[in-house]
Order: structure tokens, then C-alpha cells, then sequence
């Protein structure tokens, strides 16, 4: 009994001087006492995010070998390094919280684990990669410059880095949207449909409602998360609108208007039905997009283990 | 032929090379058997897309009709292609893949570095800046050539399909034509003959670490110095060439 009462009083103490780090805004670490909470809350969002960058190589890979210019192509396929290279250096951080890289993508394939939803849409024309920079990457980029601040030090310090290269990745996609409307009929064309197809999930990618989504979460709490989901939104249609102005690209949202007393713009009803029926797994790729990951995976098992017998061999 | 036509060819040839390539290895995107993997091959293409734009835009200023590096690349068919057949051969599994980048790494980086000393100043001043490039090229591919070849009994077997399958398409690499000739005279162009002796070393050493046998010399395929290719080559075009084929007005 005296031993239960001990572990229960040293288990306060860590809890109160984690709660104390979180209060005065400390970055707690790998090696820091955390709530098992926030440890699985932290894991299972890294690990979806670290996946999103993964799969998201999937639609805009489906474009390299059709990249209209060289130099076209080579911005592409930077690109789609530096999103290899975030799930990397994502996976890595989220391995600090005692998870492995093969238990994460064994996640992933039992369905446990998720993926940013926008990836389950498919990139049609050459405008979609435009429309994939500037309006997806644009959208991720407002939610992961608020996680810089995030409470957990190896996630902060992932976004610190990440964030650099995504406002990167959206001035090129805008680039291909600006260069399309200043080029011909057809191609003034195809970008206002990537526009009017890629608008609205792209609203969707921050989630619901605050009104649905009530921020009496740990995560508001432990400081993960650091802005609602309609905050994120609102920032990035408000960045956004003029953008496409500028460049000649209708927002197909008739009901989006100036709110010159909330001092930023109101939009129309999200189609909440579409966010749910493809979450659940009903949307246009998802199947293909997990059935890819899996047969990829699958089918480089032999090398894998070629790899792992041949380091064993020679003592590596 | 003149100097500046031979010269045109010779460019060709190597951008066609880095061209397709790239075009190749970048079909693993979303496809490697690791996420490390897919970086690195994918990188390569990268480097050999650049490579290819150098090469490309230094020809069409040769040429004389105001080509640029995407006319040459976007507008060309199949027969004006003078890529060697191995660039074009389909990824086939991974160390099929593998095997093609030892065979032509090794090539490149003891072609290139005789291309540092070419009389013509463009083609040094490339041949420098895309040797460090292939250096990574040629240890990437002979790392995996030495894992996969003595890895497990699989691997060994994968490994050895893919060296052997592809054995046909090397011979290509030392063939010499015309423009060959002409430039060598110049001291432009690369002495193959010499590469060659230095390739046959080094992928027999490679080889035999690996535990892998080197495949014997029997019929060669040619072609593609006079721009015939296998069947393959045609489809690629079809798909790199699509946006600018289907919108010849327009400007990306």
C-alpha cells in the first residue's frame, strides 16, 4: 500500500511539473516526463502527418513524366523530394516517442492510422499541380506555421524547418496558375477547374467546425494545437481570395463576400456530407491510393530483408 | 558533317541519354521499396533532368534555328532521338533498375571525366559541374549492386536476372560514328575506347564482390546512333510530350 501511495505521488509530481513546463511555454523533449495522453495524441498525429506526406507524392508523382518544360519537371520533382523528405523527417520525430517507422506504416495499412483527407482527390490536369501548391500546400502551410509554436520540441522544430520549404511549394503552384492564365483559352480553362474542383477540400483540410469540434480538448490544453480549426481556415481564405484575384481565377463560392465589420471575408456552407463520406473511405482515390502504398510496400519486402541480411554479413 | 553539326549530334545524344534516363527513374516516385529509396532515385532524375537541359540548350544554340532546350526535348520524334536503347528500357523490378544504373553510372563517370578535358569549353565546363553528381550515381548503384548481389539467396537472384538482361544494351556505349570521329580530331569528344577498357575493370570487380557472375559477350543491340530505338522509346515520348503536343500554343 505504502508503495502504491509512493508511485501515485511521484506520478502528481511529474504530471504537475509537465503541466508547469506546458503553463510557462517550455518545449518538453523526448527524454521529459509526459501524460501517456499526450505521448498517444502527439503519435497519432505526427505519424498522420508524416503519412499525408507520403501519400500525398502520390497525385502530383502521377504528373511528373508529363511536366510540360524541363524546367517544369525539375521544380516537380524537387518538390516531391521535399515531401519525401518531411515524412522522413517526421517519421523520425515521432519515432522519439517510442514508435517505429514499420509500426507506423503497419498503421497506416490496417487503416488505424490516417492520411490528410485532400489526398484522396485525384490530380486530373497539369493546373492540378498548380492548384495542389498553391491551395493545399497554401492550406497546410497556415496550420503548420501555428504548430511552430507546439508544445512537443521535435514536432516545433520539424515545422520550423517544413514550413521554409512549403512557401516554397506554394509559390510554385501559384507560378503555374499565374503562368495558365496568362496563357491561352484552354489553358485559362483547365485552371479555373482545378480551382473550382481542388476550392472546397481544400477548406475541408481544417476540419470541422469549431461549433463540432469544442476546444475543451488536451490538446488545446497541453498547447499541441495553438489555433481552432475555423481560425486556420479563416486566415487562409482571407490570404487566399486576393491571390486569386489578382491573377484572374474565380473563388467558386458565390456566397464568399467581404464582412467589413468582422474585417475578413464570409464564405458559403461546406458540404460537411462530402468531409465525412470521404473520410470514411468513400472518396475518389482512396482505395487506389492505400492499394498503391500496400503493393509497393509488399512487392520491396525482398530488398528490404536483402538489405537487413547483408548488413548482418558483414557486421555493419 | 560539319564541326558544328557533329557537335549538335554529339550534344544530342548525350542529352537524349540524361533525358531519358531522368525520365525512367523518375517512374519510381511513389514506387521504391523505401522511402529513402524513393528520394535517392528520384534525385538522380533531378540531377539528370538538368544535365539534360544543359546538354539540350547548348545543342540548339549549335543548330542555328533558335531551338531551345524545351523544343528540342517537347518536339522531336522518335527517329531524331539518339539516346542509347539502355536509357529507354522499361524500370523492370528494382534491381533491374539497379542494374541498368551500374552499367551506365559507370560508364558516365569514366566518360565524363574524359569530357573534363574536352577542347570545347561548354562541354568541359558541364562535364564538371555533372561529374560530382555521377560519382553519387556510380556509389549508390554499386552499394546496391554489392547488398542485393550478396544479400539473400532472392536478392542474388534478382540481381543476376538484371545484369544479365540488360548485358545486350552495353555495347552500345562504346559505338562510335561520325561525329565521333570528326570531333575527336578536335579533341572535343571522349576517346571510347579507352572508357571502355576502364568500364570492363570496373564492373568486373563490382561484379565479383558481389558474388555475381559477368554475363558473356554475345550479340549486341544497336541502333540508336542512326535514331532507330526499341519500341519503348516511342511510348515514352507519348507521355513526356503530351502537354506540349496537345497545346502547341501554349506556354507553361
Amino acid at each position: 500500500m505504502e508503495l502504491v501511495e509512493k508511485v501515485g505521488t511521484i506520478q502528481e509530481e511529474h504530471l504537475k511539473s509537465f503541466e508547469e513546463k506546458i503553463e510557462r511555454g517550455d518545449a518538453i523533449e523526448p527524454r521529459d516526463h509526459m501524460p501517456e495522453s499526450y505521448r498517444k495524441h502527439l503519435m497519432r498525429q505526427m505519424s498522420q502527418h508524416a503519412h499525408s506526406e507520403v501519400i500525398g507524392m502520390q497525385p502530383e508523382g502521377n504528373w511528373i513524366t508529363r511536366a510540360p518544360s524541363l524546367r517544369a519537371k525539375q521544380i516537380l520533382l524537387a518538390k516531391i523530394q521535399d515531401e519525401g523528405g518531411h515524412g522522413l523527417y517526421l517519421y523520425s520525430a515521432a519515432e522519439t516517442l517510442g514508435i517505429t517507422r514499420t509500426e507506423m506504416i503497419e498503421q497506416l495499412h490496417s487503416g488505424k492510422a490516417k492520411y490528410s483527407n485532400i489526398f484522396n482527390y485525384p490530380a486530373l490536369t497539369w493546373a492540378d499541380i498548380g492548384a495542389i501548391g498553391w491551395l493545399v500546400d497554401g492550406a497546410a502551410i497556415v496550420n503548420q506555421v501555428s504548430l511552430q509554436r507546439t508544445s512537443y520540441g521535435p514536432y516545433s522544430r520539424a515545422m520550423v524547418r517544413i514550413c521554409k520549404e512549403e512557401s516554397f511549394h506554394q509559390r510554385q503552384g501559384y507560378e503555374i496558375m499565374a503562368n495558365m492564365m496568362k496563357g491561352t483559352k484552354d489553358q485559362q480553362a483547365m485552371a479555373q477547374d482545378a480551382m473550382n474542383r481542388w476550392w472546397w477540400p481544400s477548406l475541408m483540410m481544417f476540419g470541422p467546425h469549431d461549433s463540432e469540434s469544442p476546444h475543451t480538448g488536451d490538446a488545446f490544453k497541453w498547447k499541441i494545437k495553438r489555433a481552432s480549426n475555423d481560425e486556420l481556415r479563416q486566415k487562409f481564405i482571407d490570404k487566399t481570395v486576393q491571390q486569386a484575384e489578382v491573377i484572374g481565377l474565380t473563388i467558386p463560392d458565390a456566397d464568399l463576400k467581404w464582412n467589413e465589420a468582422k474585417n475578413c471575408y464570409d464564405h458559403g456552407a461546406i458540404n460537411w456530407e462530402e468531409f465525412h463520406r470521404v473520410i470514411a473511405g468513400n472518396g475518389p482515390c482512396n482505395k487506389q491510393r492505400m492499394a498503391h502504398h500496400k503493393k509497393v510496400h509488399a512487392e520491396g519486402a525482398w530488398v528490404r530483408e536483402a538489405a537487413e541480411a547483408y548488413r548482418l554479413k558483414k557486421g555493419q | 558533317m560539319t564541326e558544328q553539326q557533329a557537335l549538335y549530334k554529339y550534344c544530342l545524344r548525350l542529352g537524349d541519354n540524361a533525358l531519358i534516363q531522368s525520365y525512367r527513374l523518375s517512374e519510381w516516385c511513389s514506387n521504391a521499396p523505401i522511402l529513402e529509396e524513393d528520394l535517392a532515385l528520384t534525385n538522380f532524375a533531378l540531377d539528370m533532368t538538368g544535365r539534360a537541359q544543359a546538354l539540350l540548350s547548348y545543342a540548339g544554340k549549335l543548330d542555328g534555328n533558335n531551338k531551345t532546350d524545351d523544343d528540342l526535348a517537347y518536339k522531336r520524334g522518335e527517329r531524331d532521338f539518339y539516346n542509347l536503347l539502355i536509357t529507354e528500357q522499361p524500370n523492370g523490378g528494382f534491381a533491374h533498375t539497379i542494374a541498368r544504373l551500374l552499367y551506365t553510372s559507370t560508364f558516365e563517370y569514366f566518360f565524363y571525366t574524359e569530357l573534363l578535358h574536352s577542347a570545347d569549353a561548354t562541354l568541359a565546363a558541364i562535364a564538371a559541374k555533372t561529374i560530382k553528381e555521377i560519382k553519387y550515381h556510380k556509389a549508390h548503384a554499386t552499394d546496391w549492386v554489392l547488398r542485393l548481389g550478396d544479400g539473400t539467396e532472392e536478392s542474388h537472384y534478382r540481381m543476376q536476372q538484371g545484369i544479365d538482361s540488360l548485358w545486350m544494351f552495353t555495347g552500345e556505349m562504346f559505338e562510335t560514328g561520325e561525329a565521333d570521329a570528326l570531333l575527336r580530331d578536335k579533341n572535343i569528344a571522349v576517346d571510347l575506347g579507352a572508357v571502355k577498357s576502364k568500364w570492363q575493370a570496373s564492373i568486373a570487380a563490382v561484379l565479383a564482390e558481389a558474388t555475381l557472375a559477368l554475363p558473356k559477350d554475345e550479340y549486341m543491340q544497336t541502333g540508336s546512333l542512326q535514331g532507330v530505338h526499341t519500341e519503348y522509346l516511342g511510348h515514352i515520348l507519348t507521355e513526356m510530350q503530351y502537354l506540349q503536343r496537345a497545346y502547341p500554343e501554349a506556354i507553361w
